[in-house]
C-alpha cells in the first residue's frame, strides 16, 4: 500500500489563465506527505499557501499536473469521498462555526454525512473529550473565546475520524495564550492518535514543532528539510520576509556579540539552558 | 429600554411549557391566534383572559416581568382601546362630555378588542420566552416538511433561519467595533437632526456589509469542505421529542375551543 497520503506531482494553479503575465499562484509544485507526518507549510503573503490548501480540498482543481489524496486522483467524483476523510481549519475562528451551540457545530460534518443519530451523539463527546471542551456542549460561539472556537472546530474536524488534519492558519487570528491552547491540542493529538496534519502558517515557532518543513516562495517550493536543516539556512528565511523563531534570533545574535554558546537553539528551554550552563562555567 | 423589551427574547428554565415540544407550542400557539375569533361575549372572552393567564402561570415566567417588557404594546393597546371608545356609536349614549359621546356597544368593543389584543401578545410571548430560537427553528422545519411536495425549500430555509440565529452576536459585536472606529475617526452618530443622522450611519453600514460577504464566503467554503451538500442524505443531530405532555397540551387547547364554542352566542 502506497503510504502517501497527499501528493501533488508538477502542480501549476493560476486564477487567472487567461493572462499570461500573471505570475501563477503555484507553479510547478510536487511534494508528498506521507501518513502520520506532521507538515508544516510556511511563506509569506502571497507565496501560494493558501492555494495549496484550496487544492489539497478539491475547491480549486489545477490547470496541469494531479493532486493525489488518500490513494485517490482529486476529481469531481473522488472529492466528496476525500473530504469525508479530511478536516480542515480555517484562519477566522466566527466564520466556520455553523451550528447554533458548540454540540450542534461539531455534529454538522457528520450531519451531512448522514451517520446515524446514536452514533452521532457518542462521537461528538469523543472528540469534544479529545480537545477538552466536553464541558461546553451546551454553549454558544460568542460565550467562547477565540482559542476556544478553534478547538471546537478542531473537535468537528476529528468527529469525522479523519486521516488528515488541515490546519490553515488556524491560529493567526488567536491572542498567545489561545494559539498556545491549539497548538498544544494539536500536539497531545499527534502523540495520541497519529494523525497527520498539515499545518499552513506563517508562524515559525508553530512549524518548528512539525517533523518536517516546506517552504514556499512565489508559488515555488524552496526549502525544504526538517525545522533544523530549515532554520539553520538561516539567512534564506531572512530574504524570504520570514522571521526565525525568537530563540533562534536571540541565539544567533548572542554568537554574533562573541558570546560562546553551543550549537543552534530551537526552542526557548534549551536556549534558556545553554544561558545558564553558559553563564555558570564562566 | 432595549434591555427590558422581552420580544423574541428567551429565558432559559424548566417549567411545564418549557419542556413542551417546539411543535406543540407552535401548534398551539397558531391554533390558539384562530380561536381567539370564537369569543364574541362577556363570558367568552373572560374565559381566554383566564385561560392565558394559566399558560403565563404555567411557563413560571413573572406576570410583572411580561407586563414590564410589553410596555410598548401598551401603548398601542390603549390607542385601540380610545379609538373604539370614540368612534363606535351604536347603543345608549352612557355619558357625555362635552362633545365626546361615549356609547354602550363603543365601551364594549373597546374592552374586548383589547382583551384580544392581550391574549394574542402573552401567548406568542409566552412562545418566544420559553422556546430557544433554534428550536423553534427545529419545529417549524417539522411542521413545514409537508411543504416539501410543492417544492419549498424547507431545509434551506431553516438553515438559514439557524445561520442567521447564530450570527446576530458576531455581527452586533461587529457593529460595536464599527462604531467606536468611525467614532473615533471623529464622526458623530448620536446627534444632530435626523437627515444628518441617518447620513452618519452609511459609513457604518458599508463596513457591516462588506464584512458580512466576507463572512458568508468564508462560512460557504467551511461548509463546503465539512461536505455539505444540501438536505439530501443528512441525519439531524438535535432531535424532537413529541410526549404525552405535548398531545395533552392541545388536547386541552381543543377542550377549551369546545367550551368556548358553547357559550358563544
Amino acid at each position: 500500500m502506497d503510504l502517501n497520503i497527499m501528493s501533488f506531482e508538477n502542480v501549476t494553479f493560476t486564477y487567472m489563465p487567461e493572462d499570461e503575465t500573471v505570475r501563477p499562484a503555484v507553479e510547478g509544485l510536487s511534494f508528498s506527505i506521507k501518513q502520520g507526518e506532521w507538515i508544516a507549510l510556511v511563506g509569506h503573503n502571497g507565496s501560494g499557501k493558501s492555494t495549496i490548501a484550496k487544492l489539497m480540498n478539491g475547491l480549486l482543481f489545477p490547470q496541469s499536473g494531479t493532486v493525489t489524496a488518500m490513494d485517490q486522483k482529486m476529481s469531481e467524483e473522488s472529492l466528496w469521498k476525500i473530504r469525508s476523510q479530511m478536516g480542515m481549519v480555517f484562519q477566522n475562528p466566527d466564520n466556520q462555526f455553523v451550528g447554533a451551540t458548540v454540540q450542534d457545530d461539531v455534529a454538522f460534518a457528520l450531519e451531512n454525512n448522514g451517520v446515524p443519530h446514536a452514533e452521532m451523539v457518542q462521537r461528538v463527546h469523543e472528540s469534544l473529550r479529545q480537545v477538552k471542551m466536553e464541558e461546553y456542549l451546551n454553549h454558544e460561539p460568542h460565550h467562547l473565546s477565540g482559542g476556544q472556537k478553534q478547538r471546537v472546530a478542531i473537535a468537528g474536524a476529528l468527529a469525522l475520524r479523519p486521516r488528515l488534519l488541515i490546519l490553515d492558519e488556524a491560529t493567526s487570528m488567536l491572542d498567545p495564550q489561545g494559539r498556545m491552547e491549539v497548538i498544544e491540542t494539536i500536539r497531545e493529538l499527534r502523540e495520541a492518535t497519529g494523525l497527520t496534519v498539515i499545518s499552513i502558517t506563517h508562524d515559525l515557532e508553530e512549524a518548528a514543532l512539525a517533523d518536517r518543513i516546506l517552504v514556499m516562495n512565489a508559488g515555488h517550493k524552496q526549502v525544504e528539510g526538517t525545522p533544523e536543516d530549515v532554520f539553520f539556512a538561516g539567512n534564506k528565511l531572512t530574504e524570504l520576509g520570514l522571521d526565525l523563531p525568537f530563540a533562534m534570533r536571540i541565539s544567533k545574535l548572542l554568537t554574533e556579540a562573541g558570546v560562546q554558546l553551543s550549537g543552534e537553539h530551537m526552542s526557548e528551554d534549551r536556549l534558556v539552558e545553554d544561558l545558564w550552563t553558559f553563564y555558570s562555567k564562566k | 429600554m432595549m434591555e427590558k423589551m422581552i420580544f423574541g427574547r428567551f429565558i432559559p428554565g424548566d417549567s411545564l411549557v418549557h419542556r413542551l415540544d417546539p411543535r406543540a407550542k407552535l401548534l398551539f400557539v397558531f391554533l390558539f391566534i384562530a380561536i381567539v375569533f370564537v369569543a364574541n361575549n362577556a363570558l367568552t372572552y373572560l374565559l381566554l383572559l383566564v385561560f392565558t393567564l394559566l399558560v403565563v402561570f404555567l411557563s413560571k415566567i413573572r406576570l410583572y416581568f411580561l407586563i414590564n417588557g410589553l410596555k410598548p404594546v401598551f401603548i398601542l393597546l390603549i390607542f385601540t382601546f380610545l379609538l373604539h371608545i370614540f368612534f363606535t356609536k351604536e347603543g345608549d349614549v352612557l355619558f357625555q362630555f362635552g362633545f365626546i359621546e361615549v356609547y354602550e356597544e363603543g365601551l364594549r368593543q373597546g374592552i374586548f378588542i383589547s382583551i384580544r389584543f392581550l391574549v394574542l401578545v402573552f401567548i406568542t410571548s409566552i412562545l418566544t420566552l420559553t422556546t430557544s430560537p433554534i428550536s423553534i427553528t427545529d419545529g417549524i422545519e417539522v411542521l413545514l416538511g409537508p411543504f416539501k411536495r410543492v417544492k419549498l425549500p424547507v431545509h434551506e430555509l431553516a438553515l438559514m433561519m439557524s445561520i442567521s440565529l447564530r450570527f446576530i452576536p458576531t455581527l452586533m459585536d461587529e457593529t460595536g467595533k464599527i462604531l467606536k472606529a468611525q467614532m473615533a475617526r471623529g464622526s458623530d452618530i448620536g446627534s444632530g437632526p435626523i437627515k444628518e443622522r441617518i447620513k452618519a450611519v452609511v459609513p457604518l453600514l458599508i463596513p457591516l456589509f462588506v464584512s458580512a460577504f466576507k463572512r458568508a464566503e468564508d462560512l460557504a467554503t467551511a461548509m463546503e469542505v465539512r461536505g455539505y451538500r444540501g438536505g439530501e442524505g443528512r441525519t439531524r443531530y438535535r432531535q424532537l421529542d413529541w410526549r404525552l405532555i405535548d398531545s395533552l397540551s392541545l388536547l386541552l387547547l381543543a377542550g377549551f375551543t369546545a367550551a368556548l364554542w358553547y357559550f358563544r352566542t
